[in-house]
């Protein structure tokens, strides 16, 4: 199972890439949550300039037989989604921290307790 | 996963790497490589399933026949030995105990398939409702194994494997006969719209006649593609568009139920009064127009009112669309509303089945 070491990641199996300058956070899920969600055939995207707060609901990712929520790891204003995922869902299971991306929060918020790759392996470990 | 029952093919599912779930008390594969994958094998090579969860209940004795009649709503009396039929099990009320495989096998006994969440429900209701009736309902479901090989390849694999000659076995009828030098009974039967053969092996001889199928190149497929392939051809799912507050006239099966027959059966004056008067409900295949999937559960409207739920929904890996049934009221129109997320998606009523493969 893949697992970046640079990335940050969240206990419902997001994933945070946060810019240079910490005000852009590109967001995915893991290679461990496309995987357990099997086939991605389905993607519901927010639109640029929805707001979300820590926690909140963002999206849904469904793949043939489960429906799963999408979480927004870190308070912001959506400035980017990935409209391809629209056509091409499957690009989650092919490419979960690349072209799988889902989308990208501008963001001020604070990132404090999303957690590291060590840490998120624990979580994976321990089973949801 | 504690307490769950197991198949004798656990280990052939662990050795495989499938993803193993708790379906109906047992530990099943959902998904091997990954279900659209799978269920494109099925649809265009050759597919291999384990549903030895599915129970086997045998009816002995003079009454055998009588005691089926009764309990199914299907006329058993028209069966040829040899050949099987798909039935309902009702209550008086109409509403659906289970959905059944009917097999009249030599020696006027019958064998009747049942789904596994039902097999406990289905024993007791079977046990009750036969007083005075010379039968003996044995309840055998833990000594058969069953593996299902669907796909246009199917019938060509198989034939490598035994003496049958399968081409003579028509569909909905069986045999016994050998596959890999184990005794089975070799059905003509399946859940997926394909060509194929179900075979019920002694629970020992099941790895083995699994192990051969899947070294001749049969893909194995999980519940997750079985779920798929049969809602595009169209079939029912206890649970989802049969229970006990559905009856199978409603939930469009009315080919599965002979409501004259001469024997009268349970349900039957409940299922000749819905027939007289009208169908409350009805059962609906349609395709989703805007961007969602709609689910079992979700609310259909008219775009006003409600009008009845979905019953089964996915993403069809053959068509590409989303699919799904749902029973509706029938003065539902023809293009309506499914609600998904709180959002109201445009669907539109489309033929049965969804998908139908060339003969």
């Amino acid at each position: 199972m893949s697992l970046p070491q640079d990335l940050k990641y969240t206990k419902s199996h997001e994933w945070v890439r946060t810019d240079e300058n910490g005000d852009t956070a590109t967001i995915g899920i893991t290679d461990h949550a496309q995987d357990e969600l099997g086939d991605v055939v389905f993607v519901e995207l927010p639109s640029v300039g929805d707001t979300f707060d820590k926690g909140e609901t963002f999206g849904t990712v469904e793949s043939v037989k489960a429906v799963s929520d999408l979480y927004a790891p870190i308070a912001g204003e959506v400035v980017e989604v990935n409209s391809a995922l629209e056509d091409s869902p499957e690009k989650i299971n092919e490419d979960p921290y690349g072209e799988g991306w889902i989308l990208k929060l501008k963001t001020s918020g604070d990132s404090g307790d999303l957690l590291s790759a060590a840490d998120y392996e624990k979580v994976m470990e321990e089973g949801d | 996963m504690a307490n769950l029952r197991r198949t004798p093919l656990y280990d052939e599912h662990k050795n495989l790497g499938a993803k193993l779930v708790d379906f109906a008390g047992y530990e099943m594969p959902v998904q091997y490589s990954g279900i659209k994958s799978e269920h494109e094998a099925v649809r265009n090579r050759a597919g291999l399933f384990d549903v030895s969860h599915m129970g086997e209940v045998f009816f002995r004795g003079s009454d055998a026949e009588a005691a089926v009649q009764r309990l199914v709503t299907r006329d058993v009396s028209r069966l040829a030995e040899g050949q099987a039929g798909y039935a309902a099990v009702c209550y008086e009320s109409g509403g659906t105990v289970d959905d059944v495989l009917v097999y009249k096998r030599p020696g006027a006994e019958y064998m009747i398939v049942v789904n596994a969440a039902n097999r406990e429900k289905d024993i007791e209701h079977f046990r009750e409702n036969v007083p005075g009736l010379d039968v003996e309902i044995s309840d055998e479901s833990d000594e058969w194994s069953l593996i299902a090989a669907q796909g246009p390849e199917a019938v060509e694999m198989l034939e490598t494997f035994t003496e049958t000659d399968l081409a003579s076995v028509k569909y909905y009828r069986f045999v016994e006969g050998e596959i890999a030098g184990k005794r089975a009974i070799i059905s003509r039967t399946g859940y997926t719209g394909e060509d194929g053969f179900e075979l019920y092996l002694a629970n020992d001889d099941a790895p083995e006649v699994w192990r051969s199928l899947v070294e001749a190149g049969a893909a194995p497929a999980g519940l997750g593609a079985r779920d798929t392939l049969r809602l595009e051809a169209g079939m029912c799912l206890y649970g989802n568009e049969l229970d006990a507050d559905t009856s199978p006239l409603e939930a469009g099966i009315s080919f599965a139920v002979h409501l004259t027959k001469d024997v009268e059966f349970i349900g039957q004056g409940a299922l000749l009064r819905q027939d007289a008067d009208g169908l409350d409900r009805k059962l609906v295949a349609f395709e989703v127009e805007g961007r969602g999937i709609a689910r079992h559960g979700h609310t259909v409207t008219d775009g006003a009112e409600i009008v009845g739920e979905v019953t089964s929904g996915t993403m069809s890996p053959t068509l590409g669309a989303a699919i799904g049934l749902a029973l509706v009221a029938p003065t539902t129109p023809d293009r309506f509303e499914v609600i998904i997320r709180d959002n109201p998606i445009p669907a539109k009523i489309v033929e049965l089945p969804f998908y139908k493969r060339e003969k």
